[in-house]
């Protein structure tokens, strides 16, 4: 076990590594970074002030070592717009992504799970065939049109929900929607497949032959088995929400993680842009890797297996 | 159509013998007619996508009040047609989609090849990066690469290559781990043929198959992206009519209730995402079905 923890960290640790340098080597290898780094309209001084304090004439390595250093220390250096440290914006900005996400997460779970188990149990009938439109339709519609839309029809026309902003929980309706559909189509895909897998087997068989009621068998012995695959995708997927929003933050005018990316782009606040790209890869490879942890502590198989 | 034997008339030429039975015929006929009007764009579209009279702006679509035959789905903010800039964007979301998936499917593919079938520090070098480039969220990484390289049309396949190419990586080089124990690898190699030729005639052609059932399931996740981008204003630059672009314009006129300016360029993006989406599902299940947990 200890072993496989090392391995995983390992693994982790570089990948973390390979980030890092692949963001630094695309920043370099397409121009020079003071273009990206310099604000707007500033003068020929200021640029060759920026490339010495950047240490730009010092060897690649070298350059690449303080940028690691940097980051290691949470030094995302200092928005050119908001003036302050970038690493401070964003961790006042990850309450309101955090709390986007667990109302989308919410909303794509209690969508996705039940309907997902309706489909398995009752293959190819009414529910299944429905719960396949609508996942299909969640997969392929862009998150963003799904927001102008809710906008468009409860806004304008209805006038019941506010159309952007935050600090009511009417605010989060439309985002966590807009959001949460495509989720919702993804676990209700896995919750069906699993269920399915879960009914096939032969504990699912015995508790049928013993005589128990369909509904006893279906919820409480195939239910919770079928959920553990469902919750580890959960998991990952909230965290992955919180990286991914920034078309539906900005549709909404949503005050999170993604806003600030978008906020980044439009006023060419790099800092902010680097910083946000970096810390959502990290927390998406810190969450893989507590994931497959938990996943080889739990099944010896996996630990074992390689 | 469903009988071919009851067709026993001597035909002059030989009808080639589909059997197109289960075919998704309606996603098959989106995608073409939608090719068909982005090739044929400047034949069928009734104005300049590009240009506008301003003294037009803003009219509805021709059945709705207020709205006139000359513009069927109506005008946006400067005034430009809608129809028409729908259109050339077809064009634009096409080219750019099926560009970026071609070309990440063929960088993908050979870096797969080479990451399975020659194994060792390759394997690892590839691998690890694949690994490194799967953690940042598609969208979130392609915001990136779009902001430091700068919005352009040529750009933004560029830009979906690179982040899209690591999953055919993954999934080719899988397959090539179990093709390279096959007895007709491993004759070949007693046969003296070089790795290079192995890899070239021996593998390439049994992975095609599930890059391009891959790259069928990835082209709406690509198109979706572009749109994203676009409507971000780090992918295609206006003033090109990118459907993308038409829901950031869109967007202005929103809460004035202008939706014909938000409704149709999504159900544009929608129907050829969801008909990709569905020519992939089936292919998937056609060609291979070990691919389905993908």
């Amino acid at each position: 076990m200890r072993k496989f923890i090392l391995k995983r960290l390992g693994y982790a640790v570089l990948s973390l590594f390979l980030l890092s340098f692949t963001i630094f080597f695309f920043v370099r290898v397409t121009g020079d970074p003071t273009t990206l780094l310099v604000e707007p309209g500033a003068s020929r001084e200021d640029i060759a002030a920026l490339q010495q304090q950047l240490g730009l004439d010092r060897p690649v390595w070298v350059q690449y070592g303080s940028f690691v250093s940097n980051l290691a220390r949470g030094d995302f250096g200092r928005s050119f717009y908001y003036r302050t440290p970038v690493i401070e914006l964003y961790l006042s900005r990850l309450p309101n992504s955090l709390l986007l996400a667990v109302a989308a997460m919410t909303f794509s779970l209690l969508i996705g799970i039940p309907s997902g188990i309706l489909a398995a149990v009752r293959l190819n009938g009414v529910w299944d065939r429905g719960g396949k439109i609508f996942a299909l339709l969640g997969l392929s519609m862009p998150q963003f049109w799904v927001g102008l839309l809710l906008i468009l029809f409860f806004s304008v026309y209805l006038g019941w929900l506010p159309s952007s902003g935050s600090g009511t929980p009417l605010h989060v309706l439309m985002p966590a929607f807009a959001l949460g559909w495509y989720f919702a189509a993804a676990h209700m895909r896995l919750t069906r497949s699993s269920m399915l897998e879960v009914l096939g087997s032969e504990y699912i068989k015995l508790a049928r032959l013993k005589g128990l009621p369909e509904a006893l068998v279906i919820g409480k012995h195939a239910f919770k088995n079928a959920l553990i695959p469902v919750l580890t995708l959960a998991g990952i997927n909230l965290v992955l929400m919180i990286n991914i929003a920034v078309v539906v933050e900005t549709v909404f005018a949503w005050p999170g993680v993604g806003r600030l990316l978008y906020e980044g782009i439009a006023f060419r606040d790099f800092p902010v842009v680097q910083a946000t790209i970096v810390l959502g890869g990290a927390m998406i490879i810190v969450v893989n890797l507590v994931v497959d942890v938990l996943y080889a502590w739990i099944d010896p198989r996996i630990r074992l297996g390689r | 159509m469903a009988n071919g034997r009851a067709a026993t008339l001597t035909l002059p030429w030989r009808l080639p013998r589909f059997n197109i039975q289960g075919w998704p015929l309606i996603p098959i006929g989106i995608l073409i007619v939608l090719a068909l009007v982005a090739i044929f764009a400047e034949l069928i579209t009734p104005y300049n996508p590009e240009i506008g009279a301003l003294g037009d702006r803003f009219r509805p679509p021709a059945w709705v009040a207020g709205g006139s035959d000359k513009h069927l789905l109506g005008t946006d903010h400067l005034g430009r047609d809608v129809l028409s800039r729908l259109i050339f964007g077809a064009r634009v979301s096409m080219v750019v989609g099926f560009m970026a998936v071609i070309f990440a499917g063929f960088v993908g593919t050979f870096l797969g090849i080479l990451s399975g079938y020659l194994g060792g520090w390759v394997d690892q070098v590839i691998m690890r990066v694949t690994d490194s480039w799967l953690a940042l969220p598609g969208l979130t990484f392609a915001i990136f690469l779009a902001a430091i390289v700068g919005p352009s049309a040529t750009n933004i396949v560029i830009v979906l290559a690179l982040v899209f190419w690591t999953r055919y990586a993954r999934v080719v080089r899988g397959e090539v781990l179990s093709l390279r124990e096959r007895d007709y690898v491993r004759l070949a190699v007693v046969a003296g043929c070089s790795k290079w030729k192995i890899m070239q005639k021996h593998i390439l052609p049994n992975v095609v198959n599930s890059a391009i059932v891959l790259a069928t399931l990835q082209l709406g996740v690509v198109i979706v992206t572009e749109a994203s981008l676009s409507f971000l204003g780090v992918g295609v630059p206006p003033p090109q009519p990118a459907w993308g672009l038409m829901l950031a314009d869109g967007k202005k006129g929103l809460m004035a209730g202008y939706w014909w300016l938000t409704v149709f360029p999504g159900v544009c993006i929608m129907l050829l995402v969801l008909s990709a989406n569905l020519i992939g599902d089936w292919l998937r299940v056609k060609f291979d079905p070990q691919l389905r947990q993908l």
